[in-house]
């Protein structure tokens, strides 16, 4: 608004200094605004600024009862909760409020009580007696869902919602990485839960200073076997799940005195040394030939991240008990 | 009262903008003074070590990709996600992040602290194809990762990084492209000079399986192993530690 306008603006004084309203606008008196001399709309029966603009009035239409006390009460809001809650920044600090609300302690506390309101079960995880709490139907009812939540977030990505593993597949077809199964009963380390719980707290082939370790020396890369007696092996040892492995061809002589040591007589695994049973039907890059070759011929050394930091003792308990449970679910 | 100075002040020109530019400043202030000390609240953790070129690359990549937009990287102060994540994220985690990838929607896990929490071989697998590894993914595949890594733009990068208080010397300005293809090919003769320039924290493998190439996975995922594991200034929270 110019400051043209306002001279054109005639008679301005307090509204309250008016004694009473205009007669022509008997209702309209107690409006702050109304000034002697303004004029009434007929349409709506607002008052107008006074200004004409070539013919065209503009309404003044007062602000809405409603409207005010909303912002009055959202103003002693604001300064109620000013004084209550951390509000106003001062440099490098801020006023903390009355209240003493701080989402970092409340979060800390509700994790006290939630750690609370299971600790009575939970602590049982510390101990190692994992035969005890198998068998304790109770315990083990509170904990499964927390077990499961437990796998779902750290291990399910790896070895599958069910434990069922996943084939090495990827990069370069045969190279690719692979997950072993968990849900069978077959081991590449240990079945008991006590030494799955050492197993998944350091991890095989990982940072961690005490991993276990667990390598398929690259024979054919190496050098460490003749192609001729690789092509020999491949089919042989593709053909053991499938029983179809003749035990006294020349391939087994080979595995015999080159693989068993590792793998086990025939191949059956088992011997806790991280290789895995080459006569079941569960592959960990694959059972096609040409996974085995690049097997052999690359080696393997797959890598179980050591879970120590990440996980605490009975998280970690309770997970070797929970897949120590998923062999034996699978096994029936 | 207060309705007639308004219907007066909206008479005087002058006025009326001197008191919109009152009422305008006092919110601009609330916002923007704390940030002039905002180098005073969050202090760089003793034990903080700077993104490598190769983690730095990564976090390039990881912006390009618009992985924030699924992910975000910050534990909020809620007791499920100190259970489910650890302890809830600090501002001086990310004191030499700029920008702070935080972010704010969660379509997949927060990344906070995902270093070291899968095998490189798994991130590899997962970002070629999400599926071939967790079967009812919906996060997209990323199969051009594969490609040559371009660290020409490292070093420059690094120095304004430098500029906003990343300690950044000078030597490792000057070595960035080096020491990036360094801490992805730990066998050649480059990785030498690495160590001296980084120390030993950082990890040197052929992230992406593969030591003749240097690609942009090997920069995503060294960056996805960094996470979390730049410093342990979280765990010190003293009301944490009876927690876990
Ligand atoms: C990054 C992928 C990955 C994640 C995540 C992972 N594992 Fe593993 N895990 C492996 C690989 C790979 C092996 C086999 C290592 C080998 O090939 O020598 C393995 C082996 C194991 C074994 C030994 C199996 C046997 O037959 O002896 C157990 C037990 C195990 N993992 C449990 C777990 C648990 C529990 C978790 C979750 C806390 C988990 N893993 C998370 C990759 C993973
Ligand atoms: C030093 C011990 C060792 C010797 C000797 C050895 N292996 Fe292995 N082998 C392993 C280990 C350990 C693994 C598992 C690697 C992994 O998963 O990280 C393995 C894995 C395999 C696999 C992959 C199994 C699967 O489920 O995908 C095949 C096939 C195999 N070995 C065949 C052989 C053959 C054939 C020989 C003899 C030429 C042999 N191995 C000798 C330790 C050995
Ligand atoms: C459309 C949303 C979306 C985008 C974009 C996306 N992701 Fe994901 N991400 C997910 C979902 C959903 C999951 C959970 C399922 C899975 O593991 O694949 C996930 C899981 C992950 C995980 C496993 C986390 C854990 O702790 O299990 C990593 C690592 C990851 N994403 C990295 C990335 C990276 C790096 C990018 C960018 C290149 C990216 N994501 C882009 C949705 C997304």
């Amino acid at each position: 608004m110019s400051s043209g306008d306002t001279s054109m603006t005639t008679d301005v004084t307090d509204p309250r200094e008016l004694e009473g309203a205009d007669p022509h606008t008997g209702e309209r008196g107690d409006d702050p605004l109304l000034e002697h001399g303004q004029e009434i709309d007929p349409v709506t029966g607002h008052i107008t600024t006074g200004h004409d603009w070539n013919g065209i009035k503009e309404l003044n239409t007062p602000f809405p009862k409603i409207a005010l006390w909303a912002l009055i009460i959202s103003v002693v809001y604001s300064v109620i909760t000013w004084v209550l809650l951390p509000a106003w920044p001062l440099g490098s600090t801020y006023t903390k409020g009355l209240l003493g609300v701080d989402q970092t302690t409340d979060a800390d506390a509700e994790h006290a009580r939630l750690v609370d309101l299971r600790a009575h079960w939970r602590e049982g995880f510390a101990s190692d007696d994992f035969a005890a709490l198998a068998d304790d139907a109770d315990v083990m009812a509170l904990a499964l869902p927390e077990m499961r939540r437990l796998y779902a977030d750290n291990c399910a990505a790896c070895h599958g919602a069910e434990g069922q593993g996943r084939t090495g597949h990827g990069v370069g077809g045969a190279q690719g990485a692979g997950f072993p199964a968990l849900n069978d009963d077959e081991w590449l380390w240990y079945s008991e839960p006590e030494d799955i719980a050492d197993v998944i707290r350091v991890g095989i082939n990982s940072d961690h200073p005490d991993t276990y370790f667990a390598e398929m020396p690259a024979f054919g890369r190496d050098g460490m076997l003749e192609r001729s007696d690789i092509d020999l092996l491949v089919p042989w040892v593709a053909g053991l799940s499938a029983g179809t492995s003749d035990p006294d061809s020349e391939a087994a002589g080979i595995f015999a005195d080159t693989c068993a040591a590792c793998h086990g007589d025939g191949g059956t695994g088992g011997l806790e040394s991280g290789a895995p049973s080459l006569v079941d039907a569960e592959w960990i890059y694959g059972g096609s030939e040409q996974a085995i070759r690049a097997t052999i011929w690359n080696g393997r050394s797959g890598h179980m991240p050591a879970w120590e930091d990440r996980l605490s003792d009975e998280e970690r308990n309770m997970l070797a008990l929970y897949v120590a449970g998923l062999s034996q679910a699978g096994a029936q | 009262m207060v309705l007639r100075l308004h219907y007066n002040l909206e008479k005087m020109s002058v006025g009326l903008v001197v008191g919109i530019i009152v009422a305008a400043s006092i919110g601009g202030i609330v916002e923007i003074a704390p940030l002039f000390t905002i180098d005073g609240t969050a202090d760089v953790p003793a034990d903080m070590r700077p993104q490598t070129p190769l983690e730095l690359a990564g976090r390039e990549i990881y912006m390009r990709e618009g992985c924030y937009a699924c992910h975000s990287q910050m534990i909020r102060t809620l007791a499920d996600e100190i259970d489910r994540y650890g302890p809830y994220s600090v501002t001086s985690e990310s004191v030499f992040d700029h920008p702070m990838l935080w972010g704010s929607k969660r379509t997949g896990p927060d990344l906070a602290r995902l270093g070291e929490k899968y095998s490189d071989d798994w991130h590899v697998l997962h970002l070629l194809n999400p599926r071939d590894v967790v079967p009812d993914s919906i996060m997209p595949a990323y199969p051009w990762l594969m490609s040559p890594l371009d660290t020409r733009d490292i070093g420059p990068e690094m120095a304004v990084l430098a500029t906003l208080g990343v300690p950044y010397t000078d030597e490792q300005i000057a070595n960035a492209a080096t020491d990036a293809a360094a801490q992805a090919r730990p066998d050649s003769s480059i990785a030498d000079g690495f160590a001296d320039r980084w120390g030993d924290r950082p990890a040197l493998r052929a992230f992406d399986g593969d030591a003749d190439e240097v690609t942009e996975m090997d920069a995503l995922v060294a960056y996805l192993q960094s996470l979390g594991t730049l410093t342990d200034v979280a765990w010190q929270n003293p009301a944490e530690e009876e927690g876990e």
